[in-house]
């Protein structure tokens, strides 16, 4: 169970990160959502692992941690939000464009870079 | 008298669906509506601030639940220093906006400005990490909006970097948070203080890496080098008001540095031991002279004065870093004062731009109204370079004196002051060229003469420098008030006493709290109303 969880939460990162840095917008989201189900459930695996409990104290003596729960809860919500936020602008930036990179372009003679 | 506390985030919540729902087409009204919130926030900042400013600090606990199960919110003379900082500046970015019809290029400029203050708010006074994650978005979300807004290809291409950056320093953020809460099971800030004090130093690798990844977070978001790649192309391509909202917001990464690195992992914790000096310390002064010889070589005005901001994060950086009473209360000083140069500085380059066809520093014809912009960045550089007679020199006289004691003083001082001198050349060189050669061109023929910026943005502007000149004036005051701060940050005794002793349902659990976890079922039953 805990090498399960354990190694989903890694190979769903370095995946993650693997895809945030190709440089082109669709895998970096992919990278980005990727990396957002890692914490999610890294944050779930905070509160210990248990099976087969209830996140409500009852008479029995076994009982899930609610905390993390209602903490994943919200950062589902964010991270559901954000993604759709950032397809939406970087669907703006390459209608308009005609370019999907990250990155910032080569730099023109009559626009010199500072970075 | 304790509701007021949460004010500063109520407003802006009820005020921003307001005028979408009510004002989406009559922007007369929305500015209005703005200005009119804006003013009373600054009014409901005032007497938070006047209230803590002899040291009481203030707790409001939503729906009555005691901490460490509740959320609090938490106003001591730190939160409501930089509450009050945040509304000033707004009153001054709102008044620009509207001068230059900024808010008018695109739709919902007034609603996502109220959303972007309720989010800065609420991360100053919130005492809870978690809810210091949920403000963090909450004010990235509006951001987003913001620094988009009006289009474009190019702003939208900076906004999906910008956006990006933040999207993984959230998803940090929200590791960290899970380590904290792995190895302690509390996210109150002022509980967490208690609990990661009991820590064995050698049991606590896993402290250890929470603590760092919560720097790394917060290093993003106050844009220290290496982590500042996010800032020059935002900063540059935002609206020029969003920039110099955006002034604040490196400052609110600045204020959890100061904030988390004092109450849960002090300085003296063995646990964490050569984090601060070790890391933090030269890492800010690499973005400290960074962030100046960008300004040097930037060839862009706009690039020119993120970098700047980078530079001037990193002196408050150094400051902090220190991690001295006098050290913070010289930072404390140096961020009131770089957050108004750094927006009027943003403003001015906005003012440049009404009669140019680019930024880049060349010469080019005379701007309309040139001589009372060139004027007032005059002005603004001189306070930015720090030079003598504004708060920038009086902030840098402070943080050279705060570090005199300590070991590392001589790279302190090297990197001060070689930083101001390239500063110093890097603004002059900018001045004229955008200034003063631009005499020496000839206007194009037929070329329509720009009409000069309105004059409630030469108010805007004119008001963040008379702010910077009180800031000197009243330089005496000041840093006496931030001693006190600092002064509370090393004695946090009163903070987490008041936190976790004050009476709420639920507080007769606090004393076995430690080992009771069903007393965290309800504070699940909080954070789900709550969010």
């Amino acid at each position: 169970m805990e090498l399960l969880v354990a190694s989903a939460i890694g190979i769903l990162t370095a995946a993650g990160l693997y895809l945030v840095l190709r440089l082109r917008t669709f895998p970096v989201i992919m990278g980005v959502s990727l990396l957002t189900y890692a914490v999610n459930v890294f944050l779930f695996a905070s509160g210990r692992l248990t099976v087969g409990a209830p996140p409500i104290l009852t008479d029995a003596t076994t009982y899930t941690d609610p905390l993390p729960q209602a903490l994943v809860l919200t950062a589902i919500v964010i991270s559901f939000g954000m993604t759709a936020v950032v397809v939406m602008i970087s669907l703006g930036a390459f209608l308009g464009g005609n370019d999907d990179h990250v990155d910032d372009p080569k730099p023109e003679a009559d626009a010199g870079d500072a970075s | 008298m304790t509701h007021w506390i949460i004010l500063p985030i109520v407003l802006p919540a009820f005020l921003a669906p307001f005028i979408v729902l009510a004002a989406r087409y009559h922007i007369g009204i929305q500015r209005v509506i703005s200005v009119t919130g804006i003013l009373a926030l600054i009014g409901i900042a005032a007497g938070l601030a006047w209230q803590a400013s002899d040291g009481t600090v203030s707790l409001y606990q939503l729906g009555d639940w005691a901490a460490p199960f509740g959320i609090v919110v938490v106003a001591d003379r730190l939160s409501t220093m930089m509450v009050l900082l945040t509304a000033v500046l707004a009153l001054f970015v709102m008044l620009y906006s509207i001068g230059s019809k900024w808010d008018d290029r695109g739709r919902h400029f007034h609603a996502l400005f109220q959303f972007q203050l309720m989010g800065i708010m609420g991360a100053f006074l919130t005492g809870d990490l978690f809810n210091l994650f949920v403000f963090f978005e909450v004010l990235l979300i509006a951001s987003y909006g913001l620094m988009i807004h009006a289009g474009g290809t190019v702003r939208l291409r900076a906004g999906v970097q910008y956006v990006l950056f933040n999207l993984l320093g959230s998803t940090l953020f929200l590791f960290a948070l899970g380590s904290i809460y792995a190895e302690t099971g509390t996210l109150n800030m002022a509980d967490l203080a208690v609990r990661v004090a009991l820590f064995d130093p050698l049991q606590s690798s896993g402290i250890r890496v929470a603590a760092v990844l919560l720097l790394m977070v917060f290093a993003i978001k106050a844009a220290i080098v290496p982590l500042h790649f996010w800032l020059p192309s935002s900063y540059a391509e935002a609206p020029a008001p969003v920039a110099a909202l955006f002034a604040i917001m490196t400052k609110v990464g600045a204020y959890a540095i100061i904030r988390v690195y004092t109450l849960i992992f002090p300085p003296q914790l063995e646990a964490i031991s050569g984090l601060h000096g070790w890391w933090l310390m030269p890492t800010a002064l690499v973005s400290l002279v960074v962030g100046m010889v960008g300004v040097l070589a930037a060839k862009k005005l706009d690039r020119l004065v993120a970098f700047s901001v980078i530079g001037s994060m990193g002196m408050v950086m150094v400051s902090i870093s220190l991690f001295t009473p006098e050290g913070i209360a010289a930072a404390l000083y140096y961020i009131i004062h770089s957050t108004f140069a750094a927006a009027a500085l943003f403003l001015i380059t906005d003012l440049v731009r009404a009669g140019r066809a680019n930024l880049n520093l060349t010469a080019q014809a005379p701007i309309a109204g040139g001589t009372l912009t060139a004027a007032l960045f005059f002005i603004a550089a001189i306070a930015m370079a720090g030079l003598p007679p504004l708060s920038g020199f009086l902030g840098k006289l402070l943080i050279l004196d705060a570090a005199f004691e300590s070991d590392i003083m001589v790279w302190v001082w090297a990197a001060v002051l070689g930083s101001s001198l390239v500063a110093v050349v890097g603004f002059s060189r900018a001045g004229s060229t955008v200034f003063w050669k631009a005499r020496s061109v000839a206007p194009e023929d037929g070329a329509e003469i720009a009409a000069p910026p309105a004059t409630l943005s030469y108010v805007a502007v004119g008001g963040l420098i008379a702010l910077l000149a009180a800031h000197t004036v009243f330089a005496g005051p000041a840093t006496a008030y931030t001693t006190a701060i600092a002064q509370d940050l090393f004695a946090p005794n009163a903070y987490v006493t008041t936190v976790l002793d004050t009476p709420g349902k639920l507080s007769d659990y606090q004393d076995d709290s430690h080992d009771d976890d069903a007393a965290e079922s309800d504070d699940k039953v909080e954070e789900d109303g709550g969010h």
